[in-house]
């Protein structure tokens, strides 16, 4: 299992990110492609437990999944593949293993608020 | 009362840090006119075997080593220094892969331009290495006829970061009733045109025809770089 390392890459850029641009990290909105090699759920749970102690304590980390997307030569077009154990076009069955998407592990955006260093006053 | 929560838009890939190393690895190994193949597979299916066999038969016409990734013991790099090829240990601890990192560490002393091969034998794992770009031209991924033939298709994400496929223990197909074509079938259905080759470490078979491939693989190599 390599999402532990994973997560706390994500950890420190994100971190990293926060401390040039003074602001308070919610959350961390990442592209995982299903062809990555790193499982969501494993991900999520290392995530947590990479956050202990840093700036991004009790932040979300929110997944999207990327299809494998492919090429085919036959249509001239890009098709969303239903099986990572079937590299063929779905439509016209033609083999393909030019991969357009379904790889990435990205960071896309970070919900952020601004540091507040002072009790706002009124506050209750 | 906090401020609010806004979006900011950024776009970082997460494995920058070892792509980075990686991509300054094939440069270097580019321009030295070194040829890296790296080895992956599940522990226990002949990656050791193999390297040593091709070690010992490349090395009258080739200069070779090897660093073999290992969580523990130098085992592997104590059988394949039996072929007098210069052979580097990588012990990674608990971690599950290696990362081009510890290949750039371990290859602090060597003098890269004095070798026509470098293998990198991986941690035997079929899950975490395939994330890691290691900086090498070549990816094998080891299947060895007792795993049985739908390895591919439970692990296609490593079928598919790899480039060959080396189909190992050949000399035991017969006993475990090994089905060569659905193998094939599998590994095409993972990886549309990739290669394979059928080789038995222990003997011999299918060697000489694999070597006869990298060789090759080395001569384009070599004249890509003096174009």
């Amino acid at each position: 299992m390599h999402e532990l390392s994973i997560a706390m890459s994500i950890v420190d850029m994100a971190q990293e990110e926060a401390e040039q641009r003074d602001v308070k990290i919610d959350a961390v909105y990442l592209e995982l492609g299903l062809l990555s090699g790193v499982v969501a759920e494993a991900l999520l749970f290392s995530y947590e437990m990479a956050c202990i102690g840093t700036r991004l304590e009790g932040s979300r980390l929110v997944v999207k999944e990327i299809p494998i997307e492919v090429y085919c030569p036959a249509c001239k077009t890009k098709r969303i593949l239903s099986s990572m154990q079937w590299f063929c076009c779905p439509e016209c069955s033609t083999p393909t293993s030019e991969i357009i998407h379904g790889k990435e592990l990205t960071i896309t955006a970070l919900e952020v608020r601004d540091e507040c260093r002072t009790a706002p006053v009124g506050s209750a | 009362m906090s401020a609010e929560p806004r979006l900011l838009e950024v776009r970082k890939n997460v494995l920058k840090q070892n792509d980075v190393v990686a991509r300054m690895l094939r440069e270097r190994f580019h321009a030295q006119g070194t040829y890296v193949v790296s080895l992956v597979s599940s522990p226990g299916a002949g990656k050791t075997a193999l390297l040593e066999s091709i070690l010992t038969l490349l090395q009258p016409q080739y200069r070779v080593a090897a660093l073999v990734g290992d969580l523990a013991t130098e085992n592997d790099a104590i059988r394949l220094a039996r072929s007098q090829a210069p052979v580097k240990q990588i012990t990674t601890g608990t971690l599950c892969h290696l990362e081009a990192a510890m290949v750039d560490r371990a290859l602090s002393g060597w003098d890269i331009g004095q070798l026509d091969f470098l293998f990198i034998e991986n941690v035997g794992n079929l899950v975490c290495p395939s994330s890691y770009d290691l900086g090498e031209n070549l990816r094998l991924v080891l299947l060895s006829v007792t795993e049985g033939e739908d390895k591919p298709l439970k692990y296609p994400t490593i079928f598919n970061s790899a480039d060959i496929a080396v189909i190992t223990k050949m000399d035991l197909a017969e006993a475990v009733e090994f089905d060569e074509e659905s193998v094939k079938a599998n590994i095409q259905a993972v990886r549309p045109g990739m290669r394979h080759f059928l080789v038995s470490a222990k003997t011999g078979a299918g060697l000489q025809e694999y070597l006869q491939f990298l060789t090759a693989q080395l001569a384009e190599f070599t004249q890509r770089m003096t174009v």
